[in-house]
């Protein structure tokens, strides 16, 4: 019987390695979910990008704007323009407006996405106060860049044919930790000089 | 054994049980397990069935009558708990131990002429870990609210922040299940080494009651899902009460990488449910058709195919959340290739009764009764497989129709399809079959009754968990809560059913189901002895299956 009891044990145990995987592995999943979105656009997720190819086509579509911010933030949030017309390929900028409402400097990082979601792979940016935590103080109003353009690629995918408008959208969060990263205003002197 | 030993201090004989305390509480036998977890289960389908009359009643007519604030507003934070804690016990605590925890024990080591488990000592902690785990459950329905998340606990509902539950019933449901979860792990890994190492001599894998295959099968889901659930509510756990963001997108999370994680697990979960039924009733169709169990071999690839296919379609169940057309198709697709598998199982079942000398006795009803229901929910699971149909049937009833007829009705027929078939092996003395037959009837007909019009409610779209309805819903939920009521008052018969046989019911001999009985427990007495097998038999290829 003890030769019974040790190849149970090993069952026991090889089971137990299993388990032990399959836990792993759901950590494992948080990352690889994380960088299989970043990587094929998954959910709407937006692509980055060096540079713009330039307008290869005549094909336009509408960008339209949305801007939601967290109850917890004290923050007023809007698109400067609701929506612009974009050539495939063309680099474009954009503005958001956002207010501090409240009474002391706060802190606050956008999340992002794009509907519908299947053109995520597409939309490329290149700067984007997304990238970065921004800073408001008391009281102050400042205009948040993105620039971006749209991969002409695009009409080559017939699944996007029926695409004739794309709406990019973000969320202000409050910022979990406290460096702050004050690049935003010298990030628009940029690319207005820029353009 | 050893307990036997240290108590009394002598070689222990057949049929020398230990004490009250020392057998029930410090239990190491297989089949004293197997009977604490049907007790178990019957204790709790009593309080999860009582809070699905609870809801019943609600729905009964519309507006709100029972579930209401002190000011007679509609409750529908209560509603929403009476729905989580009727999903979570019916899951956890009724389907899973009676047909893992107690038809597994008391019937798989019997069958393959095992003398008990492979680690009885950590079987009895797997059912141990249980009552916590349920004591914990039912707490997380009263403290703090709460916890009105639903089975599936999706945040950002169930997380702390604004729109979640911010008080401890959620942490307390998340506990109980990883309680209940360890226990189902601890459980799997014993079903799978006991499987493997355990059989009598010339019991191949090939020659293994169907009823053994199923429940290795189940073993190997339990083993590579619940982990997955585990790691997913842990995550919540760590997002509610430490500030991690897994699921929370201020802090860079998705909260929709729950719902994969946690369908990941679902969805063979549900298979978990239903697979033991499949062995159950395969057996029980064999046995009063008087025929080997036709395509056996079949019969257990399927059962292998279901369990592998059901890893890989779990977004079905997540249709809405914006996938890709592309994704969509695959799921679509994938999920349709599991009807072939359990198509193979339901006309095996039926080509096993053609010919067959059959006599309709109760266990019998049940099993007719089971692949009838079953086959009816699959059917509209082929129907919400669809992602383009399911974008408008999704949290109707429609869905609730279905998933009652596969698990409420299917899962819970195989619960007393064995129940019915076994009873008198376990305890010695059979039910009266004009009894029996009363329950299966009066339950057959109520579960329909509730069911049924829940698909037209859900084609008309009536949205599920929610506490009220729109008047012109109210004739089939009239119709579908007089259903639950007949269910209801079947089911307290059947209690007292069990008690009466267990008390006075006739004694009944080793094979009480005559020539079509073929498995190796009907070799022993009724009840068995204590120890069964401690010499393991030797298994001939005519008396396999």
């Amino acid at each position: 019987m003890s030769s019974g009891a040790a190849k149970n044990k090993r069952v026991g145990l090889v089971c137990g390695g299993v388990v032990a995987a399959m836990i792993g592995l759901a950590y494992a999943s948080v990352p690889l979910y994380d960088l299989f979105c970043k990587v094929t656009g998954f959910g709407g997720t937006t692509q980055r990008a060096e540079m713009a190819p330039g307008a290869q086509s005549d094909r336009t579509i509408i960008v339209r704007f949305n801007a939601d911010i967290s109850d917890s933030l004290n923050w007023r949030f809007k698109p400067v323009s609701r929506e612009i017309t974009v050539k495939l390929g063309e680099e474009k900028l954009a503005f958001f407006e956002a207010t501090n409402l409240g009474t002391k400097a706060s802190m606050g990082t956008a999340v992002f996405n794009v509907t519908p979601q299947k053109v995520g792979g597409y939309f490329s940016k290149i700067q984007c106060f997304c990238f970065e935590e921004q800073t408001l103080q008391p009281g102050q109003t400042m205009d948040f860049p993105v620039s971006f353009f749209i991969d002409p690629e695009i009409f080559d995918e017939r699944n996007l044919d029926d695409v004739k408008t794309i709406t990019l959208s973000y969320t202000f969060f409050p910022a979990k930790d406290a460096t702050a990263s004050d690049t935003t205003a010298s990030l628009a002197q940029d690319l207005r000089e820029r353009r | 054994m050893a307990y036997a030993d240290s108590a009394h201090g002598h070689e222990d004989h057949h049929n020398h049980t230990p004490g009250f305390f020392v057998r029930w509480f410090l239990s190491t036998n297989h089949k004293d397990i197997g009977t604490l977890y049907l007790v178990f289960s019957v204790i709790a389908a009593l309080i999860g069935g009582g809070f699905s009359m609870w809801m019943r009643t609600e729905l009964m007519h519309p507006g709100v009558s029972t579930m209401t604030l002190a000011d007679g507003a509609p409750d529908g934070h209560l509603w929403n708990v009476v729905v989580t804690a009727h999903g979570l016990i019916m899951v956890f605590f009724v389907v899973m131990p009676a047909l893992i925890g107690g038809f597994g024990n008391w019937i798989v080591p019997m069958m393959i002429g095992a003398p008990d488990m492979a680690f009885p000592r950590m079987n009895n902690i797997s059912f141990w870990l249980l009552v916590p785990a349920f004591l914990l459950l039912l707490g997380s329905a009263v403290v703090g609210g709460g916890a009105g998340t639903g089975w599936t606990i999706y945040p950002p509902l169930s997380a702390a922040g604004p729109g979640g539950h911010a008080n401890m019933a959620v942490d307390m449901a998340i506990f109980a299940l990883h309680l209940a979860g360890a226990s189902s792990i601890l459980g799997a890994v014993n079903f799978i080494t006991t499987i493997f190492n355990m059989r009598a001599p010339g019991m191949t894998l090939h020659r293994m009651p169907l009823f053994v295959w199923s429940m290795l099968v189940t073993a190997f889901l339990l083993l590579l899902a619940v982990p997955v659930l585990g790691g997913a509510i842990t995550m919540l756990l760590t997002d509610r009460n430490f500030g991690t963001s897994f699921f929370s997108p201020a802090g860079g999370g998705d909260p929709i990488l729950f719902q994969h994680l946690f369908w990941f697990f679902g969805h063979p979960e549900v298979y978990i449910m239903i697979l033991p039924a499949f062995g159950i009733v395969s057996h029980v169709i064999s046995t009063f058709s008087r025929k080997p169990v036709f395509g056996y071999l079949a019969m257990a690839y399927a059962m292998v195919a279901i369990g592998f296919v059901g890893f890989i379609v779990w977004a079905h169940h997540m249709y809405t959340v914006g996938l890709d057309v592309n994704t969509r198709a695959y799921f679509t697709a994938a999920t349709m290739v599991i009807a072939v598998p359990t198509g193979v199982k339901i006309f095996s079942w039926i080509a096993t009764m053609w010919g067959g000398s059959i006599t309709f006795e109760t266990p019998m009803l049940w099993a007719i009764g089971f692949i009838f229901l079953f086959t009816l929910g699959g059917v509209t699971g082929v129907v919400l497989a669809n992602a383009g149909v399911d974008l408008s049937l999704h949290d109707t009833y429609y869905v609730v129709a279905h998933f009652h007829y596969v698990l409420s009705l299917g899962a819970l027929f195989g619960i007393f399809c064995g129940m019915y078939y076994w009873l008198g092996k376990m305890s010695g003395r059979q039910y009266p079959e004009w009894a029996g037959k009363i329950h299966f009837w009066t339950t057959f007909i109520g579960v329909n009754v509730i069911f049924f019009p829940q698909h037209f409610l859900g084609l008309q779209g009536m949205p599920r968990r929610i506490i009220d309805y729109a008047p012109e819903f109210a004739g089939w939920n009239y119709v579908s809560s007089m259903g639950a009521f007949m269910t209801g008052l079947s089911s307290l018969f059947f209690i007292g059913m069990l008690i009466w046989t267990l008390a006075k019911g006739r004694r009944v001999g080793d094979n009480y189901w005559g020539e079509g009985a073929t498995t190796l427990e009907w070799t022993v007495s009724s009840p068995p002895p204590f120890h069964t097998f401690e010499e393991q038999p030797t298994i001939k290829e005519e008396q396999a299956h």
